[in-house]
């Protein structure tokens, strides 16, 4: 403890990994502020940091209460896309024959646009929510099938020997073998997923542009731009955003506490 | 009437084992004229007779390609042969023997989820032994090969030869009849090899006339420090070339340096550069 002490903190790589980026981050909003004061920039183009913090004080409430309605669509997509993830997965890996007759089609849904089909499933489906998690479910699903697979797959051969030669039956391999192998590829999928289900969200709610009380943050972001009110936007933006990088932070934290003891990509 | 084994000559074609055929009580695993053929045309094994006696510690001794871990692992029943039979105790299945068959990888092949003390149980577990008399068989397993204050540690906080003990431990937790070992020490360092050499010998040696023990390793030494038969496999196509005992009763450091010693292991580089035609570098 003393060493750590006595170094300079810059010199602690823990205070440097939270520091750094925000050191770069204060510079680049400076740099911002600076700029639109100096070329006098109209707010209705690029606003300055200050007016969106203000924006975000002030529409505070309206703004989190969109971005309530988007989370609630990002999480139920999650948890679709995980669940339903999770079992085709499991499915893939029982039988070869279920696997080479579904996995094109999983790569059909991984590439066909959402924007692209998003209209269709609003019209399908009538209840709203229901559409938009169809939608965010569609985009965060593939990364969950993919990384499952490829993770239930990759277990070691000699471990799957020993299993053989213990006479364990198929269950006692799935349980205690594949599925522990797996984990570390289901986490990434979910870091992959956690993100996409967001990015599904928002996009859906754009094509839907339903409005009302039930209103996401797309909505938002799309009055805020026909009405020019671009603080009101950025403020949105930096909402989406800031939700992602936590999603993002959660499923990394998640995998942290699950696999630390043993895997090496979760050291230190 | 029990047949001997001397008894059954090898005829042509691979059915020469008679139906009626009982290798006597002591042939634990008995391997008749195996041939071994892989999709892409390679013979790893061809006309393989091997018997193995109880109580017996045996190297397959060999070159990369000469088929000694095909072999290994048709005994434990991981492989099937393309031609010929193998018995376990006369039976043609491990599972109908009743014979407890342990196996030692190359790696250590410990899951790196699982502390030590649960990858040795492992085998318990899946027999479906109560976890109360199987942690106390694991832990009169750990201490053997030292690793009595290790239960606790993960895989990845031990040396790779700590590793290795822990693989030991695992395969004798269940008191096995027969123990298959694939180049275990291959990957470790010079001494911490022969000390675990030593230990398996001892290990053994406490189990006497009911461990059989099958040592897969390309070391001549090794096999010679270790077994009281080693059997000299050639490639291509893999087959055996000479079945030499090592009668010596004492193995420890004073073994190492005899000239006993130096002379099986002369006798078996001798043999090796006559079987590979003198080109013993492959």
């Amino acid at each position: 403890m003393e060493n750590i002490a006595k170094k300079p903190l810059l010199q602690n790589p823990a205070v440097v990994k939270i520091v750094a980026p925000l050191i770069v981050g204060a510079l680049l909003l400076t740099i911002w502020q600076v700029l639109c004061i100096a070329w006098k920039v109209p707010i209705y183009l690029v606003p300055k940091p200050t007016d969106i913090i203000a924006t975000l004080w002030t529409d505070g409430p309206g703004l989190l209460r969109a971005l309530g309605v988007t989370l609630k669509i990002t999480f139920l997509a999650f948890f679709v896309a995980v669940v339903l993830g999770v079992v085709a997965a499991f499915l893939f890996v029982q039988n070869k024959l279920i696997e080479t007759s579904l996995f094109p089609y999983a790569i059909l849904l991984q590439v066909t646009p959402v924007v692209a089909i998003a209209p269709l499933i609003i019209i399908w489906v009538k209840n709203p929510t229901a559409a938009l998690v169809f939608c965010a479910t569609l985009v965060a699903l593939f990364p969950i099938i993919s990384n499952t697979v490829l993770g239930l797959r990759s277990v070691n051969p000699g471990l799957l020997n020993l299993f053989r030669l213990n006479g364990a039956t198929r269950w006692q391999t799935l349980v205690r073998l594949r599925i522990p192998s797996a984990l570390p590829y289901f986490f990434g999928g979910l870091r992959i997923s956690s993100g996409l289900a967001l990015i599904g969200a928002v996009v859906a709610e754009f094509v839907a542009g339903t409005g009302g009380t039930g209103a996401g943050l797309a909505y938002e972001i799309l009055q805020a731009g026909f009405q020019i009110n671009i603080p009101r936007l950025f403020a949105a933006l930096v909402l989406i955003s800031i939700t992602g990088v936590l999603l993002f932070s959660m499923m990394a934290w998640l995998a942290k506490i699950s696999l630390s003891h043993w895997h090496e990509s979760e050291m230190g | 009437m029990l047949m001997k084994y001397s008894e059954i000559e090898p005829e042509e074609g691979s059915e020469s084992l008679p139906e009626n055929f009982i290798p006597d009580a002591d042939t634990v695993l008995f391997a008749n004229r195996v041939e071994k053929t892989y999709g892409n045309g390679t013979r790893a094994l061809d006309e393989v007779r091997l018997r193995i006696q109880r109580g017996d510690f045996v190297s397959l001794l060999g070159p990369s390609g000469c088929g000694k871990s095909t072999l290994l692992k048709m005994y434990a029943g991981l492989e099937s042969p393309s031609h010929g039979h193998l018995r376990w105790l006369g039976t043609d299945t491990p599972a109908k023997s009743g014979l407890k068959i342990a196996m030692v990888f190359q790696e250590a092949t410990l899951m790196p989820w699982a502390n030590v003390a649960t990858n040795v149980r492992l085998p318990l577990d899946l027999a479906g032994v109560p976890r109360a008399e199987a942690d106390a068989r694991v832990a009169k397993a750990l201490e053997p090969v030292g690793l009595g204050a290790y239960g606790k540690a993960y895989p990845r906080e031990l040396s790779g030869g700590m590793q290795m003990r822990a693989s030991i431990a695992r395969a004798l937790v269940t008191e096995p009849d027969v123990l298959l070992m694939d180049e275990p020490f291959g990957a470790l360092d010079e001494f911490t090899r022969n000390k675990l050499d030593a230990d398996l010998r001892a290990l053994w040696a406490e189990r006497a006339q009911k461990l059989t023990v099958v040592f897969v390793t390309h070391s001549i030494y090794e096999a010679v420090y270790l077994s009281s038969r080693v059997v000299m496999m050639a490639a291509r196509p893999g087959r055996i070339v000479a079945d030499v005992a090592i009668p010596e009763p004492v193995r420890d450091d004073h073994f190492r340096l005899s000239d006993s010693f130096a002379d099986h292991c002369r006798d078996l580089s001798a043999r090796l550069l006559s079987a590979s035609g003198g080109d013993a570098a492959h």
